[in-house]
């Protein structure tokens, strides 16, 4: 985590302390994070603050990267895995206002990346941090609604109820139907939420070099995944996870191994369906006009 | 043979803390040993006590002082002193007890009613049922009720499928309270037939038959009840008893 | 006709010393003991009032008795003090060597789960992964409780009070525990219904051999169901012995009371 200091900054707007969060605030969030980052998986009450947007459009993540940010940072941020949509767009511009940071579209340039709704295809290295928006912190909040229950069943590992509910769905389906925000137990201990990224995104939370921090502001939750640790989605023995699949590739890269959303083409019912990475997207059909290139020079 | 059975000293009173803690005397100081394969008979007029001492032998009743020495699993055990699990044990393998009526369970079916206290010692439920059959089928019980529940069957009916439900184990000590009496000539021997058959095995027997023929076939002898107590309130106090308590019928 | 087998006699599954309750003032219930042995099952009965639903939250570790001891013989561990378990410990032997079975089956089921999700969900608490077997195991239970097996994905919310029940009952005992403990587990059924969950009540806890303690008013439902009897006033035990024996002599004046105001149908 790089270190702030309180001291004079060069941010464009003189009339907010650096990172916009006073230091009080990061030293506290801080320390939610550090707890967390020391029980992986499990959920840190922290002192939420008031943030200049509504909840819901990422105030926990904005805190968790507000806190750890620093001058020397570069920060990508991402809304389903696109850098121009309206959530990132605002939420870059934001930290360009209050703390002045230099930004990035590539992942391997950033030092921070806040996401809403997935983890980048390129993979993240050491010493990056990936910052999660989440909603709905608590996976059990759904079947029991009183906090003082589900936090012992958290204390006690308590959770076949969980596992009841992927039950619930191959009752119904025949398959576990959960595409999103699918469970997963961190560290062998705790059940936690993975933000609603899709399932096709879970098993690069595991083993992953990167540091991952979830920040949940209206239910004032962070938790964290350190560096290289074991995350696994819940499953049957005979009903093992899978991820998404599609029968076709990107209709602008040709990637066959990427997350790739629907899009409509006219009225008539036309669709393609392209990578909803836009960096990864953008990075192949550049290297593959640069193949082109150079095999007509060859 | 040894005696499996001995009753020591047994009193009984009953207090009717509704009826104003009226005390019912019904028998004192009452002494009963019985040998293996023999057979005694429970004999008095009418109210002497008779079912109230054969249902304290099974301790369903509590007598107030005395012992019932009874020998169960190898060892001799008084059944008074017994803790309940105990008396459970012994119930379910020592001493059977054939009551005047079939305390009907609802949906059980017959065959089932019969099978069970084998059943319940651990016998194969296949083994248990064939037994049953064997026993159904001695006592005339028709083979198309032997899947319906006993509720709606006839007195006599009842009284068969009681009679083979307390004979189902082989119980060295059995308790027969009128197992006769409605029973016709041809299911009388029957039952005649089957408690010689108990006693040639060596089972102690201690019966109340009504029934002259029966007692002439089966008992060894009569045990008199009713003479060691008051003779002007005993046959008063039987009936205060069973019409007030409400406790099952003597 | 069989011949008996002789089998040895096991030793208490739960002994109860002295346990004591009250809600300030008022009294709930007192200075209560007894055991309970392996396949044993016991009747408390007594009116509203009378201590015997604190009695039972008490020794099925939900409410915390002022003072006593409870000694429950672990499969693994032993006689432990339930009291001096840690809350996990206790939670978990609730989940498996325990059942409890509510009257109303709204506190003992999820409603919004399906039928056969309820009766699995107790084999999955205690590390079940495997999807075919659960739910093969699951319907095993609804059938032995008389739910047909089309109403397998069902939610509980679609079925009668006494299909409710009975699946409140395949729930508990899905994962065999050797000691359940029951509320008033006829209360609110129709007669008919009662008749039908005591019979199938009987069958199980006979044929798996396992402990009970069932709290009623009902006379008939521990004539049927209990092998021994207590009888609780006014927070007290004042009578207790085999069921038979309570029912057809009863000593104290509040027994006989009790056993003569039952109709005889």
């Amino acid at each position: 985590m790089s270190t702030n200091s309180n001291n004079e900054q060069s941010g464009h707007n003189e009339g907010y302390n650096f990172a916009y969060l006073d230091e009080q605030t990061k030293r506290m969030i801080r320390r939610s994070l550090l707890k967390a980052l020391s029980i992986p998986g499990y959920q840190v009450p922290f002192g939420s603050r008031e943030m200049p947007l509504p909840y819901g459009w990422g105030t926990g993540g904005i805190q968790v990267t507000a806190s750890v940010i620093g001058p020397k940072d570069r920060l990508k941020v991402i809304d389903q895995g696109a850098d121009d949509t309206t959530n990132a767009v605002s939420i870059r511009r934001f930290f360009q206002m209050v703390a002045d940071v230099a930004t990035t579209e590539k992942v391997l340039e950033a030092s921070i990346i806040q996401t809403r709704h997935r983890i980048p295809e390129t993979p993240l290295n050491e010493g990056q941090i990936i910052v999660y928006q989440v909603p709905t912190p608590d996976p059990l909040s759904k079947i029991d609604p009183r906090e003082s229950e589900t936090r012992k069943m958290h204390a006690y590992a308590e959770y076949g109820v969980m596992q009841l509910t992927l039950y619930e769905d191959i009752a119904r389906f025949g398959h576990i139907a959960k595409t999103y925000d699918y469970p997963v137990l961190v560290n062998g201990r705790h059940l936690m939420s993975p933000s609603p990224i899709p399932k096709f995104d879970n098993p690069k939370m595991q083993d992953n070099p990167a540091i991952q921090l979830y920040g949940a502001g209206r239910e004032k939750r962070i938790y964290a995944i350190p560096p290289y640790t074991t995350v696994k989605s819940l499953d049957f023995d005979d009903h093992p996870f899978s991820m998404q699949s599609w029968s076709g590739c990107c209709s602008l890269c040709g990637s066959t191994t990427s997350y790739l959303d629907e899009v409509i083409t006219d009225d008539s019912g036309g669709r393609i369906f392209v990578c909803s990475d836009t960096d990864y997207c953008n990075d192949r059909q550049a290297q593959l006009l640069c193949d082109e290139h150079s095999e007509v020079q060859t | 043979m040894s005696i499996r059975l001995h009753a020591e000293g047994l009193s009984k009173t009953f207090t009717l803390h509704t009826q104003g803690g009226t005390r019912l005397p019904v028998f004192r100081d009452i002494d009963l040993a019985v040998r293996g394969g023999e057979c005694v008979c429970l004999h008095g007029p009418s109210g002497a006590g008779k079912s109230t001492l054969l249902r304290s032998l099974y301790a369903n009743y509590k007598p107030d002082a005395g012992r019932i020495l009874v020998e169960h699993g190898g060892k001799i055990i008084d059944l008074l002193a017994a803790e309940p699990w105990e008396v459970v044990e012994i119930r379910k393998r020592s001493i059977g007890y054939v009551s005047q009526f079939l305390r009907v369970i609802p949906r059980i079916s017959t065959l089932d009613v019969v099978a069970e206290p084998a059943i319940f010692t651990g016998a194969a439920r296949e083994a248990a049922a064939n037994a049953a059959a064997n026993l159904l089928t001695r006592l005339r019980i028709p083979e198309r009720l032997w899947s319906l529940a006993p509720a709606t069957f006839s007195g006599g009916e009842q009284q068969r499928v009681n009679i083979a439900r307390g004979l189902m184990v082989h119980y060295p000590i059995l308790l027969l309270d009128e197992p006769t009496a409605s029973l016709d000539a041809a299911n009388r021997r029957m039952v005649i037939e089957l408690i010689q058959e108990a006693k040639s095995r060596g089972t102690a027997v201690v019966g109340i038959f009504h029934d002259e023929e029966v007692r002439n076939a089966v008992g060894d002898r009569l045990f008199e009840v009713g003479k060691s107590i008051d003779v002007r309130s005993a046959p008063h106090a039987e009936k205060e008893k069973s019409a007030h308590v409400g406790a099952s019928v003597e | 006709m069989i011949p008996a087998p002789k089998r040895a006699l096991p030793p208490p599954l739960l002994s109860v010393n002295g346990v004591s309750r009250s809600y300030g003032k008022q009294l709930g219930c007192q200075d209560i003991s007894f055991s309970v042995r392996p396949g044993e099952v016991l009747g408390i009965v007594g009116e509203s009032g009378s201590g015997k639903s604190t009695l039972l939250a008490c020794i099925s570790g939900r409410l915390q008795p002022d003072t006593g001891s409870l000694v429950y013989d672990m499969k693994d561990r032993g006689p432990v003090d339930i009291l001096a378990l840690s809350e996990p410990e206790r939670r978990r032997l609730a989940r498996s060597e325990w059942g409890i079975v509510h009257q109303n089956p709204r506190d003992g089921l999820r409603m919004d789960f399906t039928a056969g999700g309820n009766v699995g969900e107790r084999p999955m608490a205690i590390g079940a992964r495997h999807y075919g077997n659960i739910r093969s195991e699951a319907q095993n239970w609804l059938e032995k409780v008389e739910i047909d097996l089309s109403r397998t994905d069902d939610k509980p919310k679609t079925f009668s009070g006494g299909m409710q029940q009975r699946l409140q009952i395949a729930r508990n005992l899905v994962t065999r525990p050797r000691l359940v403990f029951m509320d008033e587990p006829t209360g609110g059924l129709d007669v008919s219904v009662q008749a039908r969950l005591l019979d199938l009540l009987r069958g199980l806890v006979r044929e798996l051999g396992i402990a009970a303690i069932i709290v009623t008013h009902d006379l008939a439902v521990v004539r049927l169901l209990a092998d021994r009897l207590m009888v609780m006033q006014r927070g007290r035990v004042i009578e207790e012995g085999l069921t038979d024996q309570v029912l057809d002599d009863p000593h104290h004046p509040y027994t006989q009371l009790l056993v003569s105001s039952v109709l005889q149908a």
